[in-house]
């Protein structure tokens, strides 16, 4: 591949799965209760696109990464403590609410904004990444959006693995029914790649990328785009925790042979 | 009054997908719930005629279909074009069409080009006062929400396994053809097939009446201070194949595959169940060596019974996370199953 790829990694926060959640109606609509005292993390399949994006980029010399996010600056900053000594990007802040009940056609229309504004950013060498789907909204439809967006008709979604050719065509696979992958070959950018989990654990800290990266991540919260995405036209009527809570047997002082018993009169019955 | 549209493509062999029944169930119900409102099906395939005679009586005024060789795959720039085109064509307010991969995949694309607004992984829908309401989750699973939209157009993707297939008389339908206006390059991506993920093991199985959930307990030192994978690797098929359940994981295993730990070789991030995995559907779930934490349990949701075996007496499934815990050795128990199963 010529020159490498530009890589727009699309990916913003949401709270760490081991927090408890719970909806408390806000002025805009719904939102979580304590929100922004949540702690944070990356959102997972937008960070293992980040990560893929990063390896790539390593791999394809000329490539550069940029990270596309949408969400609070103070909490962006705070996410950017970790996520910066990870891999080396460019961040790119739009100033806006990060929570689920957003409507994902204005999230993409801010996210699609945000890159158009990125200077020097070749659109014939774009591969736009990000998530198959936020753990926030989990609408997976946001990236197919930003693609529409940028004109980009070549897209992919729960992408698990990508190899670059050397004429630059890429081939994809990605997640469909019955846990199979299927296979595509794209001649190459611009395509939209919405990922799964890809095949690459998390990059260990590093603290040499974090002090690299830093260097434009300061400038660039400075510099964040305000974006007051909301879900305009959505009436929500109404949100709830699902009120289900077991009542849990306890099962201690059955032996090996019972307990296999009764698992198989209930697996038959 | 709604123009309602049902949209569906054809598999391999000319079928719809019984997530497309379903959907085609919810179509009709809204379609008799919404006054005044009517229905047509769009259809896109290879070839649609038999689709289409399948569901003739579901009492769409009229059928639509996209058809030719560039449609027997699924790819975003032609399916986009198919879709947009059937849309248009029938001047659809509110479109239904089923989640799989290749809508999930394509849909939204067509929702930016037509101004729409989308709902995707809805887990029910109703009318109320003339309303259409529609129930999704937020937030993995974790709160459930109802709402509704006055924008027009509004997709609507409906999860598999939330209604009941459609079921009604075969007929003769007469599709009219929609001419698609393909975009430029729209055929730079070619599909060369479908890889299974494990040569010689197929353990999704979404129409199973069983998930069996593996924990990474499988792959750790045991009570000898030994491991013993391939020991587990032969119970657990052993148990998939009598029972024929489907196979999830937490993600503690399926991460063990990038980290060089003793890995089960026919478990990948396919498997993985909970917040950054899937929320399959089943009525009957079995968790073994898994903890049942919060991030893994939330891809239970729509799993009716649950039971886990686990060492822990105190571990997740215990917090009301499951109907019966099993205090035991997963190997052990496992092991005996296997053998009542066999018998």
């Amino acid at each position: 591949m010529n020159g490498g790829f530009h890589i727009v990694v699309c990916g913003s926060i949401v709270p760490d799965p081991l927090q408890t959640l719970a909806p408390i109606e806000g002025p805009t609509g719904p939102a979580l209760k304590n929100e922004l005292m949540l702690p944070a993390v990356l959102d997972p399949w937008a960070g293992h696109a980040l990560y893929e994006a990063a390896h790539l980029a390593k791999n394809a010399p000329g490539s550069k990464v940029w990270l596309v996010s949408l969400g609070p600056k103070a909490k962006l900053q705070q996410l950017m403590m970790t996520i910066a000594q990870k891999v080396s990007f460019e961040l790119v802040v739009l100033d806006g609410p990060a929570g689920g009940f957003t409507d994902p056609c204005e999230v993409a229309g801010a996210l699609a904004g945000g890159i158009e504004k990125i200077p020097d950013l070749d659109r014939s060498r774009l591969l736009l990444f990000g998530g198959c789907a936020s753990a926030s909204r989990d609408a997976g439809v946001t990236m197919q959006m930003v693609g529409e967006r940028l004109g980009i008709t070549d897209q992919f979604l729960g992408v698990d693995e990508l190899t670059v050719s050397e004429d630059g065509s890429l081939q994809v696979l990605e997640r469909i029914e019955g846990g199979q992958y299927q296979v595509s070959v794209c001649t190459g950018a611009p395509a939209v790649l919405a990922w799964a989990t890809g095949n690459l654990p998390e990059p260990p800290n590093n603290p040499q990328i974090g002090m690299m990266n830093m260097r434009t991540i300061m400038p660039a919260l400075q510099k964040a785009q305000p974006a007051p995405v909301g879900a305009e036209g959505v009436s929500y009527l109404g949100v709830e925790l699902p009120k289900q809570r077991r009542e849990t047997r306890i099962v201690k002082d059955l032996s090996v042979d019972e307990i296999a018993r009764e698992i198989v009169e209930w697996l038959k019955g | 009054m709604e123009k309602i549209l049902f949209l569906a493509h054809t598999q391999a062999d000319g079928t719809l997908p019984s997530a497309a029944r379903e959907a085609l169930s919810a179509a009709v119900d809204l379609c008799r719930g919404l006054a005044g409102s009517s229905l047509a099906v769009g259809l896109i395939g290879q070839e649609i005629k038999s689709a289409a005679d399948a569901i003739a009586s579901c009492g769409a005024a009229r059928f639509l279909a996209v058809t030719g060789a560039e449609f027997a795959v699924s790819r975003y720039a032609s399916d986009a074009a198919a879709i947009e085109s059937l849309v248009r064509q029938a001047d659809a307010t509110l479109i239904v069409a089923p989640a799989t991969s290749r809508f999930s995949r394509a849909i939204p694309g067509v929702v930016q080009r037509l101004q729409g607004r989308i709902e995707t992984h809805i887990s029910g829908l109703d009318v109320a006062d003339g309303k259409l309401r529609v129930q999704r989750w937020y937030y993995r699973q974790r709160m459930v929400a109802t709402l509704t939209r006055s924008h027009r157009p509004w997709f609507l993707v409906v999860d598999a396994g939330v209604f009941s297939p459609w079921e009604g008389e075969a007929g003769s339908a007469s599709p009219e053809n929609v001419a698609a206006e393909f975009p430029e390059n729209c055929t730079r991506t070619r599909v060369i097939g479908v890889q299974s993920p494990s040569a010689n093991t197929q353990t999704i199985r979404p129409e199973a009446d069983v998930l069996f959930v593996a924990g990474a307990g499988w792959t750790k030192k045991q009570a000898d201070g030994e491991l013993h994978v391939k020991e587990a690797e032969e119970l657990i098929l052993d148990f998939l194949k009598k029972n024929n359940a489907s196979l999830g994981s937490s993600k503690s295993l399926v991460d063990q595959s990038v980290e060089g730990e003793a890995v089960l070789p026919f478990m990948s991030h396919l498997n993985q169940v909970g917040q950054t995995g899937s929320t399959p559907r089943h009525p009957k779930g079995l968790a073994t060596c898994c903890h049942g934490e919060e991030p893994h349990a939330v891809g239970w949701r729509f799993i009716n019974e649950r039971r886990a075996i686990n060492l822990d007496a105190n571990c997740g499934w215990a917090q009301g996370k499951a109907d019966v815990l099993y205090v035991a050795d997963a190997f052990q128990v496992m092991k005996k199953v296997n053998e009542l199963l066999g018998q």
